[in-house]
C-alpha cells in the first residue's frame, strides 16, 4: 500500500486510488521521519498548522489534481509527538479543524488540537488508570492568605494515607491543568501504587492571574511560603524539612517554582521545571516575547547573574521544538554550577500539557525516589 | 493442630507473585493438605499488615497472624533509644547502599566505553571477565560490610535482651509452637527481612514447612538481589542488598522477572548469571514452584534458571 504514498508525492497517484490511500493507511503516515497529512474536502486553501519551533508554522498543503485531496509532508523524527489543526480557507473564511482521520487528540485549556506520534513514540502506560493502583482521595482548603486573601487549594491524600505516618509535599502550579490536561491525579495513584515515587500529599494551586503571579511576584513567593505551607503542615502530617517540599510547574509555572524557590532558599528542596519560560537577555532588558516577559526577564537576568544552590534537586524538562528550549538549555549548566543536583531530560515535543505529562514519571521518581526496588508482590 | 504427612516436614516452597484470590498458594497448600492453624508473615505488607482476610479465606484453614509489623512499632515506642540507634544504622546502611549503586555504575560505564572499542575480540572478551570479576568483588565486599554493621549492632545492642523486643520474641515462639505450618507474604522485602530478624522468628520453625511468595522467598535465601530492568530512571543495574536469612541458601530468588526484566536480552542475562554464580539465578513468575528441601533445591515447577549463555532454561532441573 505504500507505493500509494509514494504516488502522491510524486503527484501521480490515480484520483480513483485516493479511497484507497486513504482506508489502507493510518494518517499522518510516519515513514522514514517523514509525516504525511491528508485533508479531504472542498477548500480554496489548506494549511497544515503545527507549533513546531523550528519550521514555519502554517505549511501549505497541496491539492492533488482532479480530486479534493489537500497533503502535505512534514519532518517526523522517531519519538516526536507533534499537535496540529488544519487551517481550510473557503469564501473568504478560514477555520482551525482537527484531523479527521487521525483519533489521537490532545486537549488543553484552549479546547483540542489533533496529535502526530513519530515512530518508536507510545502514549505511557502509566498515564491511565490501573485497577491495580488504588486512587488517592481529594480534598479542597480554602487559605485566608495575607497576600492574596482567600484562596481555594485542591488536596490529593494518597490511596494509604494514614495519620501515623509522615508525608513530603508537592505543590503544583496550574494544578486544574495538570490534573485536566496531564492526568496528573491517574499518575499519582499509578506511581505511588507501584511504589515509583513514595506516598506524597499534593497541593494544586490555580491563579486568577498567572501571567502576573507566576512572574516572580513577591506576593506568591509569599502567599506559597507563609501562607500556605504553614497551613498544610499544621494540618496535615508532613516532613517539615527541604527535601521533603517540591515546587513544580510548566511555562510560567516553572518561573513561579524557581523564583519562589529564590525568594526562599533552602525552604524547598526539590524543584520540578518543566518547559519554564526562562526569557533572559544578554544585554539590556528589553526582549522579544512582550512586556508580559518583562519582570521575568528581569528575574532571570538577576538569577544568571548570579546563581546560587536555593534547593537541593532540580528535575528539567523541556520540549525541543518548542521556543523555549534555548533559555531551559541554557539554564541547566549555570544549576548545576550551584552544586544543585540537576537533571535535564529533552522531548521531541511541544510546549504543550502532554509533553509536560509524559516527563512527570522520570520527574518525580528522580526527585522523590521510590521503594519500587524493594517490592516484590 | 493437625499435622501433615512427614514428606512436608522442613520442606519450604518458594513461589511467584500470588493472584489477588491467592489461589496459587490455596492450591498448593491443599497439595500439601495443610491444615491450620497457619503462622501469616505479613509484614512486608507493612501499614496493611492485618488485611489478610482474602488470604485466610483463600487458605480455608485457620491462620494467626504474627504481626511482625506491629510488634515493631511497639518496639518503636517501648524501647526509644535502641530505636534512634536502629535508625542511624539503616541510615547507614542506606549510605552504603547508594555508594556501593554508584561504584556499580562507574564499573558499568567502563564496561561500556571498552565494549565499543574495535579491538581484537580476545581483548574484548578478557575485559569483560575482568568487568564480571569487579562486579563479584564489589558484590562481596558489599555484602560483606553491611553484614559487619548488622553484626557490631546486633553485639553492641543485643535487641533480644531488650524489654519490649523479648517480650514480643517470647509470645511469637508461643504463637509459633500452636502453628503447623508458616506462610509468608511478598511485599516489602526490606521491611520484611528487618522484621525477621529483630523477632528472630525462625528460630522457632522446628520442622513446620513454609511457602513463601516473592519478597518472602528472597528473604529466605542467602543474599536478597534487587533488580528491574525498567526503572523509571537511571541505569538498570541489579544490586545486592544484603544476606538473606539463608534457610534457601545457594540460589537468587527472581519473583516476577518475566515482567521485571527484559529476558530477550541475552548478553545482560548471561552477565548477570556469571556474576552471581555459583548461585543459581531462578525465575519465579506466577505460577512458579521452587521446592527445597534439606537446605536444597528439590524441584522445580513452571520456574527456570537464567544461564551464563543468556538463555533461561525452562527445563532446568537442580
Amino acid at each position: 500500500m505504500t507505493d500509494l504514498i509514494e504516488a502522491l508525492h510524486e503527484g501521480t497517484l490515480d484520483p480513483d486510488r485516493v479511497g484507497a490511500l486513504i482506508d489502507g493507511h493510518d494518517f499522518p503516515f510516519v515513514r522514514d521521519g517523514i509525516g504525511t497529512f491528508l485533508w479531504r474536502g472542498a477548500a480554496d486553501e489548506v494549511r497544515l498548522r503545527h507549533w513546531i519551533y523550528g519550521l514555519p508554522s502554517s505549511q501549505p498543503m497541496e491539492l492533488l489534481e482532479g480530486t479534493n485531496l489537500w497533503y502535505t509532508s512534514v519532518p517526523l523524527p522517531p519519538e516526536s509527538r507533534v499537535e496540529y489543526k488544519f487551517e481550510v480557507q473557503r469564501k473568504g473564511r478560514a477555520r482551525w479543524i482537527r484531523d479527521p482521520l487521525n483519533p489521537h487528540l490532545a486537549r488543553d485549556p484552549f479546547g483540542a488540537n489533533s496529535v502526530a506520534h513519530g515512530q518508536g513514540y507510545t502514549i505511557p502506560s502509566w498515564i491511565h488508570p490501573d485497577p491495580e493502583c488504588a486512587p488517592g482521595t481529594y480534598d479542597s482548603l480554602i487559605i485566608n492568605s495575607d497576600a492574596f486573601g482567600h484562596r481555594a487549594v485542591s488536596l490529593y491524600l494518597p490511596a494509604r494515607f494514614r495519620d501515623t505516618r509522615r508525608y513530603p509535599l508537592l505543590i503544583v502550579h496550574d494544578g486544574d491543568d495538570y490534573l485536566n490536561y496531564s492526568s496528573l491525579g491517574h499518575i499519582l495513584d499509578n506511581l505511588m501504587g507501584r511504589r515509583e515515587i513514595p506516598d506524597m500529599i499534593v497541593a494544586f494551586t490555580t491563579s486568577p492571574d498567572r501571567l502576573k503571579e507566576y512572574a516572580n511576584d513577591e506576593h506568591h513567593a509569599r502567599f506559597l511560603t507563609e501562607d500556605l505551607v504553614p497551613v498544610l503542615e499544621d494540618r496535615l502530617p508532613l516532613r517539615r524539612q527541604p527535601q521533603s517540599r517540591c515546587l513544580m510547574g510548566a511555562s510560567f509555572g516553572g518561573v513561579a517554582s524557581l523564583s519562589t524557590a529564590w525568594r526562599y532558599p533552602g525552604f524547598y528542596g526539590r524543584l520540578l521545571l518543566q518547559s519554564g519560560s526562562f526569557a533572559f537577555t544578554d544585554i539590556g532588558e528589553e526582549n522579544r516575547r512582550g512586556p508580559v516577559f518583562d519582570p521575568v526577564v528581569k528575574f532571570m537576568n538577576q538569577f544568571r547573574a548570579d546563581p546560587t544552590a536555593i534547593s537541593e534537586r532540580v528535575f528539567v524538562s523541556c520540549g525541543m521544538y518548542e521556543s523555549l528550549i534555548y533559555e531551559n538549555r541554557s539554564l541547566i549548566p549555570l544549576l548545576e554550577a550551584t552544586g544543585m543536583d540537576v537533571r535535564f531530560r529533552e522531548a521531541r515535543d511541544g510546549h504543550n500539557w502532554e509533553n509536560w505529562r509524559d516527563r512527570l514519571r522520570e520527574g518525580l521518581s528522580w526527585l522523590f525516589p521510590g521503594a519500587f526496588l524493594m517490592m516484590y508482590e | 493442630m493437625t499435622t501433615r504427612s512427614e514428606d512436608w516436614d522442613e520442606m519450604i516452597v518458594l513461589l511467584g507473585p500470588q493472584p489477588r484470590d491467592f489461589s496459587d498458594l490455596a492450591g498448593l497448600a491443599r497439595e500439601l493438605q495443610l491444615e491450620g492453624p497457619v503462622a501469616l508473615i505479613t509484614a512486608a505488607w507493612q501499614e496493611n499488615e492485618s488485611d489478610d482476610g482474602a488470604l485466610t479465606d483463600a487458605l480455608g484453614l485457620s491462620t494467626v497472624n504474627l504481626e511482625l509489623h506491629r510488634r515493631s512499632e511497639d518496639v518503636v515506642r517501648g524501647e526509644p533509644e535502641f530505636i534512634e540507634a536502629w535508625t542511624a544504622r539503616q541510615k547507614h546502611l542506606r549510605h552504603l547502599q547508594e555508594f556501593y549503586r554508584l561504584r556499580l555504575e562507574a564499573i558499568d560505564d567502563a564496561a561500556m566505553a571498552i565494549n565499543v572499542r574495535h579491538v581484537d575480540d580476545r581483548l574484548i572478551a578478557e575485559q569483560n571477565a575482568m568487568t564480571i570479576s569487579q562486579l563479584r568483588h564489589l558484590d562481596e565486599e558489599h555484602l560483606r560490610r553491611c553484614s559487619d554493621i548488622r553484626f557490631e549492632f546486633d553485639h553492641k545492642w543485643n535487641p533480644g535482651e531488650l524489654p519490649t523486643v523479648k517480650k514480643h520474641r517470647e509470645e511469637l515462639a508461643a504463637m509459633l509452637n500452636d502453628c503447623a505450618s508458616i506462610v509468608i507474604s511478598g511485599g516489602h522485602v526490606v521491611a520484611l527481612v528487618n522484621r525477621l530478624r529483630l523477632f528472630d522468628v525462625l528460630r522457632h520453625r522446628g520442622q513446620r514447612p513454609i511457602l513463601a511468595w516473592s519478597a518472602g522467598a528472597m528473604a529466605l535465601t542467602d543474599q536478597i538481589v534487587l533488580f528491574h530492568d525498567s526503572p523509571p530512571f537511571g541505569k538498570n543495574l541489579a544490586q545486592v542488598l544484603d544476606f538473606g536469612l539463608g534457610l534457601c541458601p545457594g540460589i537468587v530468588a527472581m519473583p516476577d522477572v518475566s515482567r521485571r526484566v527484559h529476558l530477550d536480552q541475552k548478553e545482560g542475562i548471561g552477565r548477570f548469571a556469571r556474576r552471581m554464580a555459583p548461585a543459581h539465578c531462578l525465575a519465579l513468575d506466577p505460577g512458579a514452584r521452587i521446592t527445597f528441601r534439606e537446605g536444597r533445591v528439590h524441584e522445580l515447577s513452571h520456574s527456570g534458571r537464567l544461564g551464563e549463555s543468556g538463555d533461561v532454561n525452562w527445563e532446568w532441573t537442580p
